[in-house]
């Protein structure tokens, strides 16, 4: 026991030097798997409440707390609900000013976690799901944090405003003159999932895609949530970044919408969750952490929400669109993390906002 | 001989009481220098160094140079000129037809102008994107649907400069209404009617008469409305940002993004505080000329012009301008709270509560109305107290240095919201008074904000009590603070819980602002 935690100290602290996530060749000194004990959940129940920090668009956090809190009464989750930029920008001046409110934290960014986890600001906390079932490329090395949800960038059309036949078919069909104004996106200094999916873009078809793009006189709104709730209601004929699970959502509600993936490949978008360590909370954010990676957190989490599970018992809702049909681009949260600053100039450089 | 008996007793006690009223003043000035001097140093000491602290001027050769602070500083003050003078536009008529004219309905003009008045200008941004958005708005869909029109064409796009002015103007024109009404209603009738007795007619007794009479009010108006447009924060951040420009509200809000540039957000923010002092001096300048109206004295009522045929079109007219501000987004407002999808027409049939539910069945909703109420109580309690002490010490003249006093519990009213904003920001986050993140920055927001007005209201109360009775009291050996807890205080009762009131309804409709923006994320999710 003594021995793993000297090593794990020592690669941690490798770690911190080199700036880099661990590699995954260090699995084997993660800390080990814990389970929900009666003394966990006794000492939750005496802190009664959880703070979560959370990316995640509101009725989906809200109905992850909800479900939490039916599970275990007593326990109440707030909820403080922000683009992951300005996420980030707030753990950061909270932390400065001596503030610990969040207790566990969510990102639609995974580079915040690397630069979280350089910080030394999370908990080593593995969940017994994680251990047994995640896949090592979806949770740190270190046992720090882990994918609790996935998803990807999608482009989609309005049916009504748009035939089939002119429909998008990938990212660069948009450079078109048919689409000038008709178009909406998301913004990368508010929206994790667009600073993590404008990288990837720029990155495999260049910058020059943008500035083509900005020419489109793009309306720019600021979640990623919004650009398929614009394009439901009929504000934009298209969007050019947004959540694909919102559109999927829409179409089932009988809206207008129809998605594509665009065929240069999707942004992949992965979401960890961490328990944070200087929590104030530090029992009910483990608590909640358990609850969040279990079989039946994540199947409840994908079912309402229309995401993907790194948890392979998740099964998919019939008829939803399933991760390994979809051509995705390659998600690399280290890249993000050290470009993060230069990204976010660029744009506003590009787009004016 | 009843008042002989308290008045011994007061000189009996009097050797073992302390007069605490100069402690109480000094703490008082400590606590407006914490409020208002702090925030306002740490801003001009920020705009001043480099992130090492160093001084430099480099922060305001950028805001000149850069192209990304120039744009955003021409686009404010094209917002802040053409808002004023479309504002005065709408206003000067309609204040003239209110104020001077058997306007039909009149005092229901001015309760309409008074309820765009308390309107917060985001609210009426959100709701004028439901009607003029160029795809989904209601106006847009209503021409298309009349004319045939393409989908796609439009003919109101309120993501754009003319969307953005003509909102802001919407929700600035009451302040230039409200002077104009108020000054009309002062000039004496006796003046015009010697003019027309003197045979000038009806136009060359409103040329040589009425408007040079009211246009030092107008000008101060178009002032005020000029600083409103200028430090706007909501309507910019819903109809300029998708359109894909700032200004310079937005633009400083955008420097506190990661990784935030606050030497630069005061450097762009002292500007803003410069010109609303000198604009605010300049119309103190041209109302306090017009002492030469009112010569004194009890004069005759304003004499009304009758419109004659005239009185329908300015009916017209008048209800026409109130559309804007008032009928049309309350209507978009209440359609979308009740509507399944936001800009589709509610029927009896699609009318849904599943919004109104949703949103007040979330806990952050509940968290935060019950935050609201709290923080709004004790802004209150607090404004109350504070306006009621300083007004005292300054009405009274109680201790040497009370015009101080008076000038810093006035001074927030030159502080344009987001310049207050970046001011806490840059003092709270850091020692000696680590508040960021918690209620009390708010508190103190408020506080600050709502300072002047209670103040001021506070103020005239002292003036119109007289300090006859306390002096009496002081004389027969009370204290300063005995005078003031059992002479003036219940004299002022009234005036107190008017005041009490005046800053809770401020405070609360303000944050109920930060309710709304922060639930309009869910909002659109659902519709």
């Amino acid at each position: 026991m003594t021995v793993s935690k000297i090593t794990r100290r020592r690669v941690l602290a490798g770690g911190v030097a080199a700036g880099l996530a661990v590699p995954a060749k260090v699995l084997a000194q993660a800390p080990a798997a814990e389970t929900v004990t009666p003394a966990l959940l006794e000492a939750a129940k005496k802190e009664g409440r959880v703070v979560w920090y959370a990316a995640m668009d509101l009725p989906v956090s809200q109905n992850v707390a909800k479900r939490f809190e039916a599970k275990y009464p007593g326990i109440s989750v707030r909820i403080e609900r922000t683009g992951s930029e300005r996420q980030f920008q707030r753990l950061a001046q909270e932390y400065s000013s001596k503030i610990y409110a969040a207790d566990i934290i969510n990102a639609s960014d995974a580079a915040h976690f690397v630069a979280w986890k350089r910080n030394g600001w999370l908990a080593p906390y593995v969940p017994e799901d994680v251990a047994k079932f995640f896949p090592r490329e979806h949770r740190d090395a270190d046992g720090l944090f882990a994918s609790s949800r996935i998803y990807v960038v999608s482009l989609c059309y309005n049916t009504s405003m748009v035939k089939p036949e002119d429909a998008p078919k990938g990212f660069m069909d948009l450079l078109h003159p048919k689409w000038l104004n008709r178009l909406v996106k998301a913004h990368p200094s508010y929206s994790g999932t667009i600073m993590t999916s404008t990288y990837q873009v720029a990155r495999d078809l260049g910058w020059d895609y943008f500035e083509k793009l900005a020419k489109q006189k793009v309306m720019q709104v600021q979640s990623s949530v919004d650009p398929p709730n614009k394009v439901a209601l009929g504000e934009r004929a298209a969007m050019a970044d947004g959540n694909d699970f919102n559109v999927i959502l829409h179409k089932e509600a009988g809206r207008p919408v129809e998605i594509v993936y665009p065929v240069e490949g999707a942004p992949l978008i992965v979401c960890p969750n961490a328990v944070l360590k200087a929590a104030s909370n530090p029992n009910a954010a483990r608590l909640f952490q358990s609850f969040l990676f279990s079989q039946d957190g994540q199947q409840a989490l994908c079912d309402f929400a229309a995401q993907h599970s790194a948890h392979p018992q998740v099964k998919p809702k019939p008829g939803r669109p399933v991760l390994k049909n979809i051509k995705v681009m390659k998600d690399d949260p280290v890249a993000v993390e050290a470009q993060a600053v230069e990204i976010k100039a660029r744009y506003q450089k590009i787009f004016g906002v | 001989m009843t008042i002989a008996l308290p008045a011994e007793s007061a000189v009996r006690r009097r050797t073992f009481k302390i007069d605490f009223s100069l402690p109480v003043l000094i703490a008082f000035a400590a606590v407006l220098c914490v409020l208002i001097v702090l925030p306002m140093s740490w801003l001009a000491y920020y705009s001043v160094v480099d992130k090492a602290g160093q001084f430099t001027l480099e922060n305001f050769a950028t805001l000149v140079t850069e192209p990304e602070f120039r744009g955003p500083m021409l686009t404010t003050l094209i917002l802040a000129t053409s808002a004023s003078i479309f504002c005065a536009l709408a206003a000067a008529p309609m204040g003239w037809l209110v104020a001077r004219t058997d306007l039909p309905f009149a005092k229901a003009v001015r309760a309409l102008v008074t309820a765009s008045f308390v309107t917060p200008p985001f609210l009426g941004a959100i709701a004028w994107e439901l009607l003029a958005a160029p795809n989904s708005g209601l106006l847009n869909k209503l021409y298309r649907h009349l004319t045939g029109a393409e989908m796609g064409d439009h003919i109101f796009n309120i993501y754009s400069m003319t969307g953005l002015i003509f909102v802001v103007s919407c929700y600035t024109f009451p302040y230039i209404f409200v002077l104009i009404a108020n000054a009309l209603d002062r000039i004496p009738g006796d003046l015009e009617d010697a003019s027309s007795m003197l045979g000038g007619r009806t136009w060359t007794t409103a040329r040589r008469i009425t408007i040079p009479l009211a246009l030092p009010a107008l000008l101060a108006g178009m002032l005020i409305a000029f600083l409103q447009a200028m430090t706007l924060f909501g309507s910019p951040a819903i109809l300029a940002l998708p359109a894909g420009f700032h200004t310079m509200t937005t633009k400083i809000w955008s420097l506190f993004q990661f990784p935030p540039k606050p030497e630069l957000a005061a450097a762009a923010s002292l500007p803003l505080l410069v010109l609303t002092v000198m604009l605010l001096r300049t119309q103190q300048m041209i109302l306090g000329r017009k002492g030469y109206s009112v010569v004194g004295g009890k004069t005759g009522d304003p004499r009304l012009i009758r419109l004659g045929i005239w009185k329908w079109p300015a009916v017209a007219f008048v209800f026409a301008v109130l559309m804007l501000p008032v009928f049309l987004p309350y209507f978009a407002l209440i359609n979308a709270a009740l509507s399944p999808i936001a800009t589709t027409l509610v029927t009896p049939e699609n009318a849904t509560l599943k919004n109104v539910w949703f949103t007040f069945g979330l806990s952050s909703t509940k968290i935060a109305l019950q935050n609201t109420f709290i923080l709004g109580a004790l802004t209150a309690t607090l404004g109350t107290l504070m306006a009621l002490v300083i007004g005292y010490i300054s009405v009274r003249r109680a201790v040497v240095g009370h015009q101080a006093l008076g000038f810093l519990a006035t001074a927030p009213i030159a502080i344009p919201g987001i310049v207050l904003g970046v001011g806490l920001f840059l003092t709270y986050t850091q020692p000696p008074f680590v508040l960021y993140g918690t209620l009390w920055i708010l508190l103190l927001a408020y506080l600050t904000i709502e300072l002047p007005a209670a103040y001021q209201q506070l103020s005239s109360a002292y003036k119109a009590v007289g300090n006859d009775l306390e002096d009496a009291s002081r004389i027969l050996g009370a204290t300063r603070l005995q005078a003031l807890r059992h002479i003036t205080a219940p004299l002022l009762r009234t005036s107190v819980i008017a005041t009490w009131c005046f800053i809770f309804v401020a405070t609360v409709r303000e944050l109920s602002a930060a309710i709304i923006l922060f639930t309009s994320d869910t909002r659109s999710c659902r519709s």
